[in-house]
């Protein structure tokens, strides 16, 4: 007999997925100019293989198949972790790691809505920390590697590891910028001169700092849209910006300017794609600030003091875990108990 | 001219109201039977004081109220009682009432009904006439209006916002009886003194705030178009918006020296004082899936489905019926339902003007729910506990500072219907209080027995041994009696203080008088006890 509210607003929760892939075309196609054609590969794996096994997981714990199949989320963990592994990596590499990443981070913690993690990045870290030389075979941007495979060379490697002639893995790939930097102040060369460097551009790795500019456009139109707030993306590259600039205030020589942490690595990715994610993250508006910030200066030190190529992920995770606790202390104050009625 | 504030969040529906809002306000004629429950306002039941047989007269009084927090009931025409039985009413509950039933004569013919010139009256009497009047709020939460006006405020705000898609009623009285509604406003100016009186109206209602200022015009009430964001109409929003204040949290508007109230009870009230006419019609939209949606002003009583006849009838496709709005209607499918005082809009539904929402998903956290949440909830954590049962975390998160206005349902991506998780954690949590009541008055009732039982066996034992005390006593006596015989004197002498000790007997006092300060105190409690223990099922409830 009781229904309250009989109307509803007209987006659901597949056109807000299907609204943020949108947003990562710009990306996308960044990447696919820089990087040739094997992204979309990985990215039709990932995908293939992200509803293959949402379908089985779902089927197994005996849910209805298509309403969840078709809620688009599944394929956007998918695209996310297909981002974040290096393009030309080995056809197992991308199914692992999404596998892993859909039956174990979403569906045995109870599916949709219930992963206390981000899914994508705990696939991530799992394959990094399993297979990490494949991780972190990057492709050279267009123009800089001895070889240059078109779109049947990508293939042959992703599926049969097979590299024209006698060629190498090395001829084609390169370390990222960051852990090209990394290496190289260990040398003890200075920042400037690493910046010489054929793989560095304006600002960040050359080809890499397009694509992050391409995420930074998606990230706008999911603001534009509201799908996002301003809180995730403000305090997340707020706090990446300001620890990278104390150091690099404190020594130049050694701590690159604060604008190279921006379009470098997952940062953008991170802002505006990984860390908003609803789920695992925090619902308070503070609580979006701190989770954002603690993740942006955990990016820095990860990335600047840690071993892995990237901090995000990590960053992502380890705060993931502080969620309950931040939203637990962040509970805004409710209509009238401002003590503003006087 | 004030300066407005804003409430936080809220939202922008389709807002449907030009369908109805253009013809004027229609009459509807007799009905062949009226319909009226005794509980249609927040509080007591009416006491009916009519019983079937009975012949009554348009504006007689055929229930009154019982209790201060009650409202009378009225005649709405002359006619026959057919009956006083219970009735299916328009209750979320689906459970009947009992309701009194009347078979109209077709005469339509007047009980005296004089009215009468309020500035004499000592406010008590006001107030009395108001509840006799059977005067209640009409937007929608039917509050008894001498209630909510027994206590001097500084503002008294006019609830014209009108917030709800589809419903017109307030927007066309105050276009067609904006002078009414003023003489209304003095009535009430007269009630509660308050040094500033606003009426508030949705910009989206411009004709209706002309009319307004029109007949406001030298008088000190300020009419003020606020911005259309749904739920603005609701109390505590509406006085956020026009004084900046928030009513506390738990409290009510009067503990901020606000009153509120809606247009269309101030009409009552000057229809109650200046025409001697008891609340008994209200003007009610019928609108959607219908041949002629408008206003209509109905007898209380009559049935959905003469309501909606009366509007050319309902549409082929008809799913149902609304009354109310749409964010916080009531879906009914009976249409022998009565028109009750609260009833402001019947809205005919079908599925192409109301789609089926989507099918539910699970929650992603995505919180579009807390930042339209007028309330400034968090509804994606209540929604977790109620799920979960976890009523006391629910409470703690303000559960019950939640007024069900729907807009968190109403951008749920997941289509959750979020509204009622709230209420049945809000009826559970209710549930549980009174059986916590319950449970503490039954063991404060055993433990004081148990101490009685105990003061009783202490005060046994006590005489007891007081009483061999005296027998010993008196064995000893008599062993002392008997070495020296009794002579006649002394036989004598023992005569007289026997009689003496009957005499004093009759003049002992009873064992219920010259209590102990403590002894009287234990029964005084015993005695409140008693009288508690009957009303326990009577815990206040939280209003909205």
């Amino acid at each position: 007999m009781f229904a309250p509210s009989f109307v509803t607003q007209p987006i659901g929760v597949p056109a807000i997925m299907r609204r943020v892939m949108l947003a990562l075309l710009p990306g996308i196609a960044a990447y696919v100019w820089f990087y040739g054609p094997a992204i979309l590969v990985s990215l039709t794996l990932a995908s293939v293989t992200a509803l293959a096994v949402e379908a089985a997981m779902l089927k197994l714990r005996e849910r209805p198949i298509r309403p969840f199949l078709s809620d688009y989320s599944a394929l956007l963990t998918a695209w996310l972790l297909a981002l974040s592994i290096p393009p030309l990596a080995p056809w197992w590499l991308v199914v692992v790691g999404t596998a892993f990443a859909i039956s174990v981070a979403k569906h045995l913690y109870g599916g949709l809505g219930n992963n206390p993690f981000n899914p994508a990045m705990i696939g991530y870290a799992v394959l990094i920390v399993s297979f990490p030389v494949q991780m972190t075979h990057w492709l050279a941007p267009h123009g800089l590697a001895q070889l240059d495979l078109d779109l049947a060379g990508q293939l042959a490697y992703i599926f049969g590891g097979q590299l024209p002639g006698n060629a190498v893995l090395d001829a084609l790939t390169t370390a990222t910028p960051l852990d090209t930097l990394k290496t190289q102040l260990h040398l003890d060369r200075a920042v400037a001169d690493i910046f010489g460097l054929p793989i560095y551009g304006y600002l960040g790795g050359k080809g890499s700092e397009v694509v992050a500019l391409g995420f930074l456009l998606g990230g706008l139109y999911l603001l534009a849209t509201r799908i996002i707030t301003w809180h995730v993306p403000a305090a997340f590259l707020g706090t990446l910006f300001a620890t990278a600039g104390l150091f690099y205030l404190i020594d130049p020589a050694h701590y690159v300017a604060p604008l190279f942490h921006w379009v470098s690595g997952a940062a953008m990715l991170g802002a505006f794609f990984i860390l908003t994610d609803p789920v695992s993250g925090p619902t308070t508006p503070r609580g979006k600030l701190i989770f954002a910030a603690g993740a942006g200066f955990l990016t820095y030190i990860i990335r600047v003091f840690g071993g892995f190529p990237d901090g995000v992920a990590f960053a992502t995770l380890l705060m993931n875990i502080c969620v309950p606790l931040i939203d637990a202390y962040t509970q805004p104050k409710v209509y009238g108990t401002k003590g503003g009625g006087r | 001219m004030s300066t407005l504030h804003r409430f936080h969040g809220g939202i922008h529906p389709a807002e449907h109201k030009q369908e109805s809002s253009e013809r004027p306000i229609a009459r509807a004629p007799l009905p062949q039977q009226l319909v009226l429950p005794l509980l249609q306002h927040i509080g007591a039941r009416a006491k009916a004081v009519v019983q079937a047989g009975d012949r009554v007269l348009k504006g007689e009084l055929i229930a009154y109220a019982e209790g201060t927090v009650s409202a009378a009931l009225h005649a709405p025409t002359s006619g026959t009682v057919l009956a006083v039985e219970p009735r299916a009413v328009p209750h979320p509950s689906g459970l009947p009432d009992v309701c009194i039933v009347i078979e109209p004569d077709g005469a339509d013919q007047w009980d005296e009904h004089p009215s009468f010139d309020f500035c004499p009256l000592s406010k008590a009497e006001l107030l009395a006439r108001l509840r006799d009047g059977g005067i209640v709020g009409l937007g929608g939460a039917t509050f008894p209006t001498h209630v909510k006006m027994a206590t001097l405020v500084q503002t008294l705000v006019l609830n014209g916002a009108e917030c709800e898609p589809w419903i017109t009623t307030d927007d066309r009285l105050m276009r067609e009886r904006a002078a009414e509604i003023v003489e209304g406003i003095a009535v009430l100016r007269h009630l509660v003194s308050p040094s500033k009186i606003v009426v508030g109206i949705e910009d989206n209602k411009p004709l209706a705030i002309a009319a307004m200022r029109q007949a406001c015009a030298g008088t000190d009430i300020e009419v003020i178009a606020i911005p259309t964001l749904y739920p603005s109409g609701g109390e505590r929003q509406l006085i956020k918006i026009l004084t900046g204040k928030e009513v506390p949290s738990g409290r009510r508007p009067l503990d901020i020296g606000v009153a509120c109230t809606n247009v269309a009870t101030a009409y009552a009230v000057h229809r109650v004082v200046n025409h001697g006419e008891p609340l008994m019609a209200r003007v009610v939209t019928v609108t959607g899936n219908v041949a002629a949606p408008q206003n209509i002003e109905v007898p209380l009583g009559m049935s959905i489905a003469e309501v909606v006849r009366l509007a050319g009838g309902a549409l082929p496709g008809t799913t149902g019926y609304i009354l109310g709005g749409p964010m916080m209607g009531l879906h009914v499918t009976d249409t022998s339902l009565p028109l009750v005082k609260s009833t402001n809009c019947i809205i005919v539904k079908s599925d192409r003007l109301f789609p089926p929402a989507a099918p539910t998903l699970p929650c992603i956290r995505c919180t579009r729910c807390a930042q339209v949440c007028p309330a400034e909830l968090q509804p994606q954590d209540l929604y977790w506990f109620a799920k979960g049962r976890e009523l006391d975390k629910a409470e703690s998160y303000h559960l019950f500072d939640c007024i069900e206005c729907g807009a968190c349902s109403y951008v749920c991506p997941s289509s959750i219907p979020l509204v009622q998780y709230y209420r049945y954690a809000k009826s559970e949590v209710q549930a549980q209080h009174r059986e916590r009541a319950a449970a503490d008055h039954a063991r404060e009732r055993h433990e004081a027995r148990l101490s009685r039982i105990e003061r009783d066996k202490r005060e046994k034992a006590e005489k007891l041994a007081e009483k061999e005390r005296a027998a010993a006593l008196a064995r000893q006596q008599a062993e002392a009696a008997a070495v020296s015989p009794p002579s006649a004197d002394d036989a004598q002498a023992l005569i007289q203080a026997a009689l003496q000790r009957v005499r004093a007997q009759a003049a002992a006092p009873k064992n219920t008088d010259n209590l102990t300060p403590e002894q009287r105190a234990q029964i005084a409690e015993a005695e409140a006890r008693r009288a508690q223990a009957q009303p326990v099922a009577h815990v206040a409830t939280p209003k909205d």
